[in-house]
């Protein structure tokens, strides 16, 4: 199979978590991995680990929320590991506040990293895909944009956000050889999560039919599948490792 | 190879998206078991596979509507390769017709290939997964049987009745190791398409195609690479889901 083979991946928030999951199953799969994150430490290590696998690999520290900086991260990688094939848009936060307690910041700063990063990267890397006819959109939704969530409700709204941008860009990206899906996690076992009180977690799993927290590769797995040559049907989809929480129609 | 040691049964693997599917899970080093209602399509698939993989490959005749068959189908499977550890619901039938003119019996036959078998198939399976505390059921709605189709009532309702069955099914063994899901195909190009829109082939794929976004048929390896995703240890935390390769066609 053809699967990622010399393909060059853009993955955000790769300092941790997910997003470094996948730039190791990514890596393994035979791409050069572009490794941003706000923390320039942590993608330096995930770097480090790319390289382990034989690929090449480029670290920077990009606030997904800049739409400048995005852009400028985006020409860096361009001129030193070649054209972006695949972006994984992955960077995100998980801040609980009770509704009544919801500050206007609070809000932005969700909307800002999740649903703004992701129309700031598609924006950056898209003419690129455009010109070679080929191209993988991956966001990052949530299995709570379709379920909702208590003290949730900026984050809930910021994921069915990006899932409603995802089906948006399919159609409208559907004849250019481009591809736009998304990926919608149940409650991984991430730095992300473990911020949350151990109780919450406890009683997250209680819900979870399979009874344990995903696994950063659970989503790793999911992306490398929709990132692959032969995935090139799949467009408009939302794909939901969960553990069986949530079983959506369609 | 993402399936080395693990023994795959595929239902009408004879043709078409079974075949495909086979051929790929042979590649990535499980032994396959080729299941049809051709007992000819079914060896002549097996014999290609062995002789093109270092995996073995057997064709055996079943019909899945048949309780004896299915059984006597995984008894013979499991004496040539031991117990079952991936299950393929593939085998199905289409047929374009209006309400009015889909006989009782027409009717009865696509609810019988389409459910029947793949209750049949899983409840002849499901016991040799709960043992080895692993697998993996796979299967096939459509896409219509998410948003119907015209002329369509009685495969929609069936492939409808698949997910419902899918998602059941994931509840019931989501702490045995196995995982239950669907692959819901759009238009791939296929014999079934074929022989299932008729004389009227031509403009039926025409009329969808126009409705799909990119605006093209699937390939049987689009659904093939679906299959395999799920059938992998990649996707032990998946269950329950209906994936579409659909090229867009639900967005």
């Amino acid at each position: 199979m053809a699967g990622v083979v010399g393909r060059v991946a853009l993955i955000t928030g790769a300092g941790s978590g997910i997003g470094r999951a996948t730039a190791q199953v990514l890596a393994k799969g035979g791409a050069d991995i572009v490794v941003t994150d706000i923390n320039l430490a942590g993608a330096e290590e995930t770097a480090q680990a790319v390289t382990e696998c034989g690929r090449r690999a480029l670290a920077l520290r990009v606030d997904v929320a800049d739409l400048h900086a995005v852009e400028t991260a985006a020409t860096q990688a361009g001129q030193e590991l070649g054209a972006i094939d695949i972006l994984f848009s992955n960077a995100g936060i998980g801040t609980q506040v009770a509704f009544v307690d919801m500050t206007e910041e609070d809000w932005d700063h969700m909307f800002d990293v999740h649903l703004n990063g992701t129309y700031h990267c598609f924006r950056a890397v898209l003419p690129g895909m455009k010109m070679a006819g080929w191209g993988r959109l991956i966001s990052t939704s949530s299995m709570g944009a379709f379920t909702g969530g208590v003290r949730l409700a900026h984050y809930c709204a910021a994921k069915a956000g990006i899932a409603g941008l995802t089906v948006a860009m399919a159609s409208e990206l559907a004849r250019t050889g481009i591809t736009v899906n998304a990926v919608a996690p149940g409650v991984i076992d991430t730095p992300m999560v473990r911020q949350s009180p151990e109780r919450w977690i406890k009683n997250m799993t209680k819900t979870i039919p399979m009874r344990k927290l995903g696994q950063p590769e659970d989503i790793a797995h999911a992306v490398a599948y929709l990132a692959s040559e032969e995935a090139g049907f799949m467009t408009g989809q939302i794909l939901s490792p969960n553990g069986g929480s949530y079983m959506k129609w369609c | 190879m993402r399936l080395a040691g693990k023994t795959a049964l595929i239902t009408g693997a004879g043709s078409g998206l079974g075949q495909t599917t086979a051929q790929l899970f042979a590649q990535e080093g499980a032994q396959v078991v080729v299941a049809d209602i051709s007992q000819r399509r079914a060896q002549a698939v097996a014999a290609e596979i062995s002789q093109t993989h270092a995996s073995p490959a057997i064709g055996l005749q079943a019909d899945v509507t048949q309780s004896q068959a299915v059984s006597a189908l995984v008894d013979q499977a499991r004496s040539e390769y031991g117990p079952i550890n991936i299950l393929v619901n593939n085998a199905g039938i289409a047929q374009i017709k209006d309400l009015l003119d889909i006989t009782p019996e027409e009717w009865q036959r696509m609810i019988d290939v389409h459910m029947k078998g793949t209750f049949l198939c899983t409840r002849a399976v499901i016991g040799d997964m709960i043992e080895a505390k692993w697998g993996r059921v796979i299967n096939t709605a459509s896409v219509a049987g998410m948003t119907g189709g015209p002329q369509n009532a009685h495969y929609a309702a069936a492939k409808a009745a698949i997910i419902g069955f899918t998602r059941s099914l994931a509840l019931e063994y989501a702490r045995s190791g196995i995982t239950v899901n669907a692959v819901a195909p759009g238009l791939i190009e296929t014999p079934m398409v074929k022989q299932g829109t008729g004389p009227a082939s031509e403009k039926v794929v025409d009329f969808f195609i126009r409705r799909i976004p990119m605006r093209q048929m699937g390939k049987p390896g689009d659904i093939a690479a679906a299959h395999l995703y799920l059938a992998s240890d990649d996707a032990a935390y998946v269950t329950g889901q209906v994936l579409s390769p659909n090229g867009g066609y639900l967005v």
